[in-house]
């Protein structure tokens, strides 16, 4: 019995030996840096110990900037692009003809390159001197006065920026969900026809519960990605985010450690720590509330 | 609630080009009486669970009617029928337990119909007391038995008291003693609501067993109908006889000439006014008597003693089966040391059937 866990530890070092280099231990050490004041990674070196870091980050407006930035981004895209690819998704599944070409149109954003799809959305939106850009065009043929979406008013930089975030996550959810929705056997559905179960019924009762271990993980697995949000705003509004007040946590840090004001990895990483406190924390209530609802 | 199938055919439409429709069910016949038990027996493949899908209105016929009573029911959607189905794998839905399960139905009705929901679990209640199922109301169908499934399954369908009652293979998958069991169940509690009920299965001992009349299919077309015994003792053709009875019929092929029923050149039976000609002779194995001076002689190979039955393992050039198996009382002798044994027949356990067409060739017996 000894010889054989000892066996199974043998199989698991490589992977212990890497995950321990490249994860654990660069965790460790960003916690340790966030309580370390003033270190400097080139010399090693660093004034004192204590919350100064944190401080300083919490009181720093365009950190509060980017945590309300990455706040309302989570909250909009989430519920909002789950719901979109679960309507998406129910329509796909209930269609025969055409259901293919759909799926591969759905599908293609996924395989997209973020920057080129963030050059055709500042193309789309942008205001310049010669043009109002495509989506001013179409406002405007209502009446709407041109509004600069990508150098205007914050609303408008938000509303950009929410909507390309659920255009990029949305084709990895209708993937998922179509695949949810192919594997509620016919059967389920049969036996609610008989019943004389109304559609509306059948998706409420039947459907939803049945592909709800697939919805919370999207769901969790969403909110941890527009946590993590950066490279989205950097391919509509360029790098210099603060300027722009589109930054957001994951922005910060970088900009902390690389950016024109950067250089300052005990910032960065308080930022870094705050950012896993927060999306551990709704995690678990993700993880809490998905345990009362998934059955199996 | 009498059912009526009229001329009912059913053809899927081809995959691909250049290939035929499948005929799943071809000019269906056939009057339910009020409150019976029916089974539609038949191998896989022969359209019965099709036939049952078109009387639930799952699937859509392509030409004939359905009635039930009076009313045509062709044209109406599964949900007005008035049907309960019990689906194979039972369909309970996994995230309710028993209880939702079982009130799901009633959670449908609208208008005059609605029911409070003490009114539904009360009724809820009511039928699963019937099936015996209700010490395990808060359970979820994984915590169940196969066998407990099968009743919730059948309580739902049960539950809104529906004309008719559809069973699709309802003991296929249980194990070999709670089928036994089970079928009881089904026919106790069919005889207690007084639903007619059909069910598809290609166990012919289920059917045998608890149906009040059984309709035989192969390749969808209906190859006899009638009470099991009746069709047990006169088979319509010889794909019926060779389906019923375990052990399976005897198939030799023989002839008659002179009303005498040639085995190998010898003569077996008096067939009266059985026409010459080459035929095949099914003989059940019930249907043999050792018999030291009897006409048909076959080569010995073992005995196999299955409880009270004692079988007889032979051979014979004309069979067409492998072996011939026999069962005999336990009383007669056989002498194991020889290598031949000789049986006579009993008439009425003796079927002939044409070459060509297996339709079953009558004769008179004495």
């Amino acid at each position: 019995m000894e010889n054989k866990s000892a066996k199974g530890w043998l199989y698991l070092l490589p992977a212990i030996i890497f995950l321990g280099v490249f994860m654990v231990y660069p965790l460790i050490d960003v916690f340790v840096y966030s309580f370390e004041e003033g270190y400097n990674s080139a010399s090693q070196t660093f004034f004192g110990t204590g919350l100064y870091n944190y401080s300083y980050i919490l009181h720093d407006p365009y950190f509060l900037q980017a945590v309300k930035n990455t706040f309302i981004l989570v909250v909009v895209t989430v519920p909002l692009s789950t719901l979109i690819a679960l309507g998406i998704s129910y329509g796909l599944s209930s269609i025969k003809p055409l259901r293919e070409l759909y799926q591969t149109v759905f599908f293609l954003p996924y395989v997209t390159n973020t920057l080129a799809v963030g050059l055709v959305f500042m193309i789309l939106f942008r205001k310049t001197p010669y043009t109002d850009g495509l989506v001013n065009l179409i406002l405007g043929l209502f009446g709407v006065s041109p509004i600069d979406f990508i150098d205007g008013p914050y609303w408008a930089k938000m509303f950009v920026l929410c909507f390309y975030t659920v255009w990029v996550v949305l084709p990895f959810k209708i993937l998922i969900l179509t695949s949810a929705l192919a594997s509620v056997s016919e059967d389920y559905y049969n036996a609610a026809r008989i019943d004389g179960t109304r559609p509306f019924r059948i998706f409420r009762k039947i459907t939803l519960p049945m592909i709800s271990p697939m919805l919370f993980y999207l769901i969790i697995t969403g909110f941890i990605g527009a946590f993590k949000a950066y490279s989205d705003a950097v391919a509509l509004f360029g790098t210099n985010l603060n300027a722009a007040e589109m930054n957001t946590i994951v922005g910060y840090v970088y900009d902390m450690l690389y950016g024109n004001s950067g250089g300052y990895p005990s910032y960065a990483s308080a930022a870094a720590i705050v950012l896993f406190s927060i999306v551990l924390t709704i995690t678990c209530i993700n993880l809490l509330i998905s345990k009362k609802h998934v059955y199996y | 609630m009498k059912v009526v199938l009229s001329h009912l055919t059913k053809i899927f439409p081809a995959r691909g080009r250049g290939s035929a429709g499948t005929v799943a069910a071809s000019n269906l016949n056939f009057e339910i009486p009020d409150g019976e038990l029916i089974a539609l027996l038949g191998p896989s493949g022969c359209g019965k669970s099709t036939t049952l899908n078109l009387i639930s209105g799952l699937q859509k016929p392509t030409e004939g009617k359905i009635f039930f009573g009076d009313d045509d029911v062709t044209d109406l959607p599964p949900e007005n029928r008035g049907v309960g189905l019990v689906f194979q794998n039972y369909a309970l839905y996994p995230h309710l337990t028993v209880m939702d399960n079982i009130i799901f139905p009633l959670g449908n009705l609208r208008g005059k119909e609605r029911m409070s929901k003490p009114e539904m679990q009360k009724k809820a209640l009511e039928i699963a007391k019937l099936v015996q199922i209700d010490g395990l109301m808060d359970r979820r169908p994984s915590e169940l038995s196969g066998g407990q499934q099968q009743r919730v399954a059948i309580a739902r369908a049960l539950v809104k008291m529906p004309r008719v009652l559809l069973l699709d293979e309802p003991l296929s998958n249980l194990d070999a003693r709670l089928r036994l069991q089970t079928r009881e169940e089904i026919k106790r509690i069919q005889r207690e609501t007084g639903i007619t009920t059909v069910f598809v299965t290609h166990d012919q001992d289920e059917a045998m067993s608890i149906s009040d009349r059984i309709i035989v299919m192969k390749e969808g077309v209906i190859q006899q109908i009638g009470k099991p015994q009746e069709v047990y003792d006169s088979p319509a053709n010889l794909f019926v006889a060779n389906f019923l009875g375990t052990p399976p019929i005897n198939v030799f092929s023989a002839s008659v000439s002179g009303e005498k029923l040639h085995i190998g050149g010898s003569a077996v039976l008096d067939v009266p006014n059985a026409p010459d000609g080459e035929v095949w002779a099914a003989i059940r194995p019930e249907g043999f008597i050792p018999d030291e001076n009897g006409p048909l002689s076959c080569r010995l190979g073992e005995l196999e003693v299955m409880g009270r039955d004692v079988s007889v393992v032979s051979f014979s050039d004309y069979s067409v089966n492998e072996k011939i198996r026999s069962i005999i009382s336990s009383e007669s002798k056989i002498d194991l040391a020889s290598a031949t044994v000789k049986f006579s027949l009993k008439p009425k356990k003796v079927f002939l059937f044409k070459k060509d067409t297996e339709e079953r060739i009558l004769f008179d017996i004495g």
